[in-house]
């Protein structure tokens, strides 16, 4: 991480009183025991307790906040639920860390417009739930919904099992109220489509808390279909559920969600929530249709069918709503049953070019035998998002290294087969080394200068996601390859 | 302009106009440019060159020889293009996989009366202008993977891929698109492709009134029949509609449908049932009439060869009524897409004040304002766009971070930029 700044450790109590000149003393978290919770997020290898913590109740506080800690040099961790698996929200010892926990009201729901404004840290979940009654809903759907907050979905620009059909964060919202690290407070967007100069929309969705904080949420919001059914396939081996997949797609389909299994997977979720999963399948895919009755029923026969010509020894088709998410309740429950399978797991989060899938899970395979840490694997196949979960033991200092490594090399692998690192889970620190697998120095120095564009010090959530040295993002460069960086000894932003 | 046979070097500097015909010689351009501080117009077909403000730059980097398919892979669900590749000709080789570009860039061969016809993909992209399936699929912004192309300084940058889920940096895609050329002279784009419907209908509801129009259409978008389309033509406009089975006169609202045969026609039934479609003056369109209802809209054929001004402005649904009402006093011709959310207006005298109260009048109820065209050419005396002076200074500073010298396209959005 960024070398801490000591100066600001020892001025510690003169932070707390300046902010306590505009923040409420009962929102700064300073003592040991209060900040503890704050000391990771999803990524629970690496923890780090902050300085202190602010929990802001208005975007005006948290203007001040910035804007101060801007003029005096401070680092700033913004977080929204803490449910991230890149470590995007873990702080540094330095660093005021900024929860927007309080931010938690629906502020206006809109069925005119098709759009919901909520405050940054409303659950993801709460969207649908605000607007269910009336048959909408907000379609990304990650599989920490029911915590994870909108803001950090726009944050991290987070999928789900829906993304084929309907996209990511970045495609389903209309606006948003960001605050900069100078602490300007300012609107992109609204209730409208598009933007008339660039798209800032666009570019601060996915910027994982570097460019800005963000504050309100304009959702997009979609009628629900009026059917919806899964089908359950059981393969033979993994090759024919990719075969699968591929043929739906050229079969013109394009299914709400589209998600494969391996064994290992397909074995722990079946033990943890019963769904009726083919347990002598080497592979299962669970593929869901939406629209009007008849479409979805043609099209699921059309399913079978190539699920039958790929050599599928299951197909069960749901006939209720209770069956389907049955179907699904196995899937959602993946990264839990997994926790039965090992005190510990590394959720690897590259994209392939479909037509690769067998080859990459043959790969990871081989890394599997030779790293000697087994590894489960699940598959947002429609997309090509991959999710390997590699098991290991935090406790045992070695097993924590290798299964980084493990993971190192499967997404450096994705890469090599015209994929990418991460999906929908950020690069955060976890993947930050490996950014040099995908870019070049033009290429991560181009972003970088947008980074010193909106924030010149690089005080917003430092550290993450770009692996240069600081001195060299302001003033030259230097290439870092793999995980190998040619001068270690030098701290890192 | 005369190029060296057999020489990777671009050659003739001294030209006006620059026209690369590969990769090293568009870098070697820029590289001259940023060194000698010159501003470059960059041009595909000229197709949109009317769009935003006038530039009188030194030089222009004619980039119409960089065209043609590089990679498509229809399992895949993408293609990758050079940025001068015709429109035409990615949707033509996408029709053989039955798959198309789905968010239907406007087309405005109509309205600029150019030979350059729809023009290409990295013009489309630049502007941005997404036709009538916007609410449903996005705009050309939610259909980029990625791309590659060069800075201002004449750095060779990429960002994205060619896979459809991808949150590995900052999404600089989202950010080329709609930039009018003034970031990036893109060489490689690759785009997510979709299959294409098997069958489309149109509902044609004669003869409604604006107010009725608009809830209409909302309860349409409000629905779970899946529009993919939804447009009103006021009365002043029937005449430019003709199709056999449209025998009603009057104001047109279209609803369209795509899917499979059965399940249109399911829909189809739906509406009728919901809107009691029986007691209005309704027209089915089949396919084929569809299609050409569609491609007129994309075209914006009701304002075929206007010698007036043209603006496009993008709405909260819930406000176009009022905006109308509140425009009336500006004799404007205007017909609405996206369901009321894009209002085209055509006016025939404009002023700089003129347009500063019609953008004050769209700001006011949520939207943006876009002069596509202006007849007594004020692109000078007033905005083109519609920034907030926060969003400018954002801009400028992006600006700044992949073309300091702002070699590229200088001005043509705003001042400054």
């Amino acid at each position: 991480m960024p070398k801490i700044d000591n100066k600001v450790i020892q001025n510690r109590d003169q932070i707390i009183k300046d902010l306590g000149k505009f923040i409420s003393k009962e929102n700064i978290l300073s003592h040991q025991d209060e900040i503890k919770p704050y000391e990771t997020d999803g990524l629970t290898a690496y923890k780090q307790k902050p300085l202190i913590v602010i929990l802001p109740e208005t975007t005006k506080e948290v203007s001040k906040v910035l804007s101060y800690c801007n003029k005096n040099k401070i680092k700033v961790v913004p977080r929204g639920a803490g449910t991230g698996l890149s470590g995007g929200a873990l702080p540094s010892a330095d660093c005021v860390l900024l929860s927007l926990g309080k931010f938690n009201k629906i502020l206006e729901i809109d069925f005119k417009n098709r759009c919901v404004v909520a405050q940054t840290g409303v659950t993801n979940l709460a969207i649908t739930q605000a607007v269910q009654d009336n048959n909408f809903y907000y379609a990304p759907d990650p599989s920490s919904q029911i915590a994870c907050s909108i803001g950090g979905n726009v944050a991290e620009n987070s999928g789900g099992i829906h993304s084929l059909k309907y996209g990511t964060t970045t495609n389903n919202i209309l606006g948003l109220k960001v605050v900069l690290m100078d602490g300007t407070i300012t609107k992109i967007g609204g209730k409208v489509f598009d933007s008339p100069g660039y798209d800032l929309l666009g570019l601060m969705t996915g910027s994982e808390g570097l460019l800005c904080v963000i504050t309100e949420v304009t959702a997009k919001i979609l009628r629900k279909p009026d059917t919806i059914k899964a089908a359950l396939l059981g393969f033979p081996t993994i090759e024919d559920s990719g075969n699968c997949v591929g043929e739906i797609i050229a079969e013109g389909i394009i299914p709400a969600g589209m998600e494969i299994m391996d064994k290992a997977l397909i074995q722990a979720t079946e033990k943890f929530s019963k769904a009726g999963y083919p347990l002598d399948a080497e592979a299962m895919m669970i593929v869901e249709l939406d629209g009007t009755d008849l479409d979805v029923t043609e099209l699921l026969k059309k399913i079978a069918e190539i699920g039958k010509k790929n050599n599928c020894t299951t197909v069960k088709i749901s006939n209720s709503e209770e069956e389907r998410l049955k179907f699904w309740s196995g899937r959602k429950a993946a990264f839990p049953a997994c926790a039965t399978l090992a005190p510990d797991y590394f959720c690897m989060d590259g994209t392939i070019p479909r037509g690769k899938l067998a080859e990459v899970l043959r790969e990871i395979t081989r890394l599997s035998k030779e790293y000697n840490l087994p590894v489960a694997n699940a598959f947002h196949a429609g997309d090509g998002n991959l999710h390997p979960l590699i098991l290991y033991d935090a406790n045992d200092q070695q097993s924590l290294e290798k299964a980084e490594k493990f993971g190192a090399d499967i997404l450096k692998y994705c890469v090599k087969v015209g994929g990418v690192l991460t999906g929908e889970h950020g690069v955060g620190i976890e993947k930050r080394e490996l950014m040099c697998e995908m870019f070049n120095q033009n290429d991560i120095q181009q972003q970088l200068n947008i980074k010193i564009a909106l924030d010149p010090s690089s005080l917003l959530n430092p550290g993450k996601v770009y692996p240069i040295l600081r001195k060299c993002a302001e003033q030259g460069r230097i290439h870092v390859h793999g995980a190998k960086e040619k001068f270690s000894d030098i701290p890192r932003f | 302009m005369e190029l060296k046979k057999n020489s990777q070097t671009f050659q003739d500097f001294n030209s006006t106009i620059l026209k690369p015909s590969n990769e090293e010689q568009i870098q070697q351009i820029i590289r001259y440019c940023y060194k000698n501080n010159l501003p470059i117009e960059i041009v595909g077909t000229g197709s949109k060159k009317e769009i935003g403000k006038n530039l009188q730059c030194k030089k222009i980097l004619d980039m119409s020889n960089i065209s043609g398919i590089m990679d498509y892979k229809p399992d895949e669900l993408y293609i990758t293009v050079k940025p001068s590749t015709p429109i035409n000709s990615i949707q033509e080789e996408l029709k053989k996989n039955n798959q198309y570009l789905a968010f239907e860039p406007v087309n405005f061969e109509k309205i600029f009366g150019k030979d350059s016809k729809e023009g290409t993909i990295a013009g489309a992209l630049s502007c941005n202008f997404s036709g009538s399936r916007r609410f449903k699929v996005g705009s050309a912004r939610d259909h980029i993977l990625g791309f590659k192309g060069y800075n201002g300084k004449g750095e060779k940058i990429k960002s994205g891929g060619t896979v459809q889920k991808n949150v590995t940096g900052y999404d600089l895609s989202k950010l080329i698109v709609g930039s009018f050329g003034t970031l990036v002279v893109l060489t490689e784009i690759t785009l997510k492709v979709l299959p294409l419907e098997s069958d489309t209908k149109t509902i044609v509801i004669s003869g409604l009134p604006l107010e009725d129009s608009l809830e209409t259409m909302g309860s349409a978008l409000n629905s779970s029949n899946d529009p993919s389309g939804a447009v009103f033509y006021p009365e002043n406009f029937r005449n430019s509609f003709i199709f056999n089975d449209l025998a009603y006169p009057g104001s047109i609202t279209g609803i369209r449908l795509e899917g499979t045969f059965g399940s249109i026609d399911r829909r189809i039934k739906n509406f009728y049932n919901q809107w009691s479609l029986n007691e209005k003056k309704t027209t089915i369109l089949d396919k084929t009439q569809s299609i050409i209802f569609w491609e007129d809209t994309r075209s914006l054929k009701v304002f075929s060869n206007t010698d007036k001004s043209l603006l496009r402005a993008v709405v909260p649904p819930s406000e176009t009524t009022n905006l109308i009402s509140r425009l009336r006093l500006f004799h404007a011709n205007y017909f609405f897409d996206w369901g009321g959310a894009l209002v085209w207006l055509e006016l025939d005298y404009l002023s700089s004040e003129k347009i500063d109260q019609i953008r004050k009048r769209v700001v006011d109820v949520g939207g943006y304002l876009t002069v596509i065209k202006s007849k007594q050419n004020l692109k000078d005396s007033t905005e083109v766009f519609t920034v907030d002076p926060i969003e400018f200074r954002i801009s400028q500073n992006i600006k700044k971070s992949f073309d300091p010298k702002r070699i590229f396209n200088p001005g043509r959005m705003y001042r400054g930029i």
